[in-house]
């Protein structure tokens, strides 16, 4: 039965103009309502020296107190720390997870500080990539650990940046989306700070070192993202406590030569942190993850495998040979160590046997030499119970010589005897 | 706009994340659910895809239906005047494709159409071209997914709803109908209506509806929306009061009269007119309502994580089959449609 499939090429694409209302308008919505059902995911890595205030920071960003122990100064490496808080807000679920880099700065040698991010980074970028290369697999209620925004604090020294923050963030920067700020911002001056945010970002682009564009493509969101981009990188004061100012409690830290209002835009760019971060770019941030450094992982990470999308004849191929090929091969060496192994089998078996082999020899052996010196004995024995016998025999005789002997002298005796009597009688007559 | 209050754990696990998500307090407002809004807008910029199919025999009035629908002329018909319309010999797989707006909302819409589908004296496997077109989409889909540099945005042909006309013969559902289904319902979303409904008396259709709901558990047919994927009660409760009136009797019509001094679509008879949206003469506004305002993204999540990844499955699974070969020319023509 021949068949005629027709589609139109995607360039004749008619716009048509509706005649009433339909009601697909609502498609946003229902986009959202379903999201919202499932909740969001969202997760930040807090890159920085102990106590640079990371863990404040995150409390006054999120309104919350997440506990925790602040960290010592004497670990032995770096190491991350993960940890997932479930937030609510009217109807949003937000699934959090914070994860701080302890010990990060701390050691004296610290060549290798960046590696157990970068691996721990990767690591989830893997998870996912195992996930997604499944044949059955359940993506839509994955739970998403990929970092989404990697914050990286910079110690407020006022000069700039330092070698290990240059090198932590090139490593860094096409793996995430990174943000720097200036930590425990209350230590510099204004005019200091000014100085301070143009030789970072001066630093950064000679370096190039590629930090996180604010999105500026959708009208709505542009302008917000280009007056924020200007103050970058936002100087922070992070604080939980809260002291009276005017008539009103608000977060502070409270010195003696004044008080410094966290969510005062003078003071600091705490809020403009929490616009940029939350309110305005939380989803750009996830879907930059998801499809520009996820997608590069991915396509490293399957390069590396030996996958590839168009053979030496470039002809496209399809993954399924490439499924193929692996599942051969594979399967072959599965084969081969199956052989071995039944090889060895076989080889102990062996073994095995001789060794009992030997010992049944061994036994045998003994068995024939407890054998023979048995056979001996017994002939001695033989022997022995023959002497004995000959001696008895011998004895027997003797004794029946002797009472041969006995009896003829008796006899000879009381024939004496009796001619001793007729003697006697004839003398008698 | 409170925050609520769950009783807070924690877990260390060096490398990988932690396991069990604890619940914070939150102690003033922070701005989360500024993320809907965020969400919404970046929808709105990428455009939303929708591919529809129909499926019936001629004369039932799908090219009516689609056009009323989406009050346009989206039909291929509409599309394409001047062509004679004539019953093809064997069964056509036709798309055509439009972009439509409503309020700020841009919507590709797909509709793909099956003339000649139980046309012919002898319609044996006369779905295996539908099946094939659609195991095709699932295909392309899968190739774009597989590849090593992916694009940004992987243009979505899939099917994500399939119409299928019932005749209002008033009595069962025939074997063509069972068998399409039977078939169709495994790999897609099929909505089934019956056709030409301002033929049945309100208890003719109240028995036929019956009939066929009684027909479709016999045969084990699970039409959409399926039992097997309602997600918390709330929809399950919803979903049952749809399942109950499945199969919509619906009736097409894109010429508007005049009615009570208002405007509206209708079918204009010497006994009367059949107004299309009074929700009294006909259940179209029920399928709408299914399709486009209530079910659209429903239908598409479906066809996405249920049908085109068990489709998915079994292709991964397929080892024996030197199916996608480079050089014995293009992909598994006639083998995909075989698996049903």
């Amino acid at each position: 039965m021949a068949v005629a499939v027709g589609r139109p090429a995607n360039d004749d694409l008619r716009n048509l103009s509706l005649s009433g209302h339909v009601g697909f308008d609502s498609l946003p919505d229902q986009l959202v309502n379903k999201s919202t059902s499932q909740g969001f995911c969202f997760n930040i890595l807090c890159v920085g020296e102990t106590g640079i205030g990371k863990s404040t920071l995150m409390d006054t960003l999120f309104n919350t107190k997440f506990e925790s122990e602040p960290a010592t100064h004497n670990e032995p490496g770096v190491r991350l720390k993960a940890r997932s808080y479930e937030l609510q807000e009217s109807n949003v679920r937000l699934k959090l997870t914070i994860v701080d880099t302890v010990g990060f700065g701390d050691q004296i040698n610290k060549d290798d500080s960046y590696k157990p991010i970068v691996e721990y980074i990767d690591a989830q970028f893997e998870a996912y990539l195992q996930e997604e290369l499944k044949i059955k697999r359940s993506l839509f209620n994955y739970h998403d650990t990929r970092i989404h925004a990697c914050l990286y604090f910079i110690a407020p020294t006022g000069h700039s940046l330092k070698s290990l923050d240059l090198v932590t963030m090139k490593k860094l920067d096409s793996k995430v989306n990174i943000i720097p700020i200036i930590a425990k911002a209350d230590t510099i001056a204004k005019n200091e700070l000014h100085k301070f945010k143009s030789k970072i970002m001066s630093e950064l682009v000679s370096n190039g070192v590629q930090i996180y564009q604010f999105p500026t493509d959708e009208e709505t969101v542009a302008e917000i993202n280009a007056t924020m981009s200007v103050h970058l990188p936002f100087a922070v004061v992070g604080s939980t406590e809260e002291v009276k100012i005017g008539n009103k409690m608000a977060k502070a830290r409270q010195y003696p030569w004044g008080v410094v209002q966290v969510e005062n835009e003078n003071h600091c760019d705490f809020v403009k942190l929490r616009e940029m971060l939350i309110r305005v770019n939380m989803e750009d941030l996830r879907e930059q993850t998801h499809t520009r450094h996820y997608e590069l992982y991915r396509r490293c990470k399957l390069e590396e495998m030996g996958f590839k999308d168009t053979d030496p004849d470039s002809k496209p191929f399809s993954l399924q040979e490439t499924y193929e090929a692996k599942r051969n091969e594979f399967l072959g060496e599965l084969q081969k160590k199956e052989d071995e192994m039944r090889q060895m089998f076989v080889m102990r078996v062996k073994e095995k046997e001789a060794e009992l082999k030997e010992a049944e020899k061994d036994l045998h052996e003994k068995f024939d030499h407890l054998k023979r010196t048995h056979q001996e004995e017994k002939k001695k024995v033989e022997d022995k119970k023959k002497e004995l016998e000959e001696e008895l025999n011998n004895f027997q005789k003797k004794k029946a010589a002797a009472q041969l002997l006995q009896s003829q002298a008796q006899q000879a005796g009381s024939q004496q005897t009796k001619k001793d009597k007729d003697k006697k009688n004839f003398f008698f007559m | 706009m409170e925050p609520s209050a769950v009783p807070e754990e924690e877990e260390e696990m060096p490398l990988t994340a932690a396991s069990g998500p604890a619940g914070c307090q939150l102690f003033g407002y922070v701005g989360i659910e500024a993320v809907l809004d965020q969400m919404k807008i970046k929808t709105m910029k990428t455009g939303f895809e929708f591919n529809i199919m129909v499926v019936g025999q001629s004369g039932l009035g799908k090219s009516t239906m689609v056009n009323t629908l989406f009050k346009s002329k989206v039909s291929r018909k509409a599309s394409q005047p001047g062509q004679e319309e004539r019953i093809p010999k064997t069964v056509q797989v036709q798309s055509i494709t439009h972009v439509i707006e409503e309020k700020g909302v841009k919507m590709k819409l797909t509709v793909t159409d099956t003339p000649g589908f139980g046309d012919q004296i002898n319609n044996e496997n006369c779905w295996d071209p539908i099946i094939k077109y659609i195991n095709e989409q699932y295909e392309r889909y899968l190739r774009e997914e597989v590849l090593i540099t992916r694009k940004r945005k992987i243009p979505d042909t899939r099917v994500h709803g399939c119409v299928y006309f019932v005749p209002p013969t008033g009595h069962w559902l025939r074997p063509l109908d069972l068998e399409f289904m039977q078939r169709l319902s495994k790999i897609v979303n099929v909505v089934p209506v019956i056709a030409k409904a301002d033929t049945l008396t309100l208890e003719e259709r109240a028995e036929f509806k019956q009939r066929i709901q009684e027909d479709l558990k016999t045969h084990a047919i699970s039409v959409y929306p399926q039992e097997d994927f309602d997600q918390d009660p709330d929809d399950r409760l919803l979903n049952d009061r749809i399942r109950e009136k499945i199969p919509f009797a619906v009736v097409g019509a894109d010429q508007e009269h005049q009615v009570n001094g208002k405007r509206v679509l209708g079918r204009k008879t010497k006994w009367g007119i059949i107004e299309v949206e009074n929700p009294a003469h006909c259940e179209f506004p029920l399928l709408r309502d299914l399709l486009i305002r209530s079910h659209l993204q429903d239908l598409k999540d479906i066809t996405h994580n249920v049908h085109y990844e068990s489709y998915r499955v079994r292709r991964l699974n397929e080892s024996n089959r030197p199916a996608l070969s480079p050089l014995n020319g293009l992909p598994g023509k006639g083998e995909g449609s075989s698996n049903l």
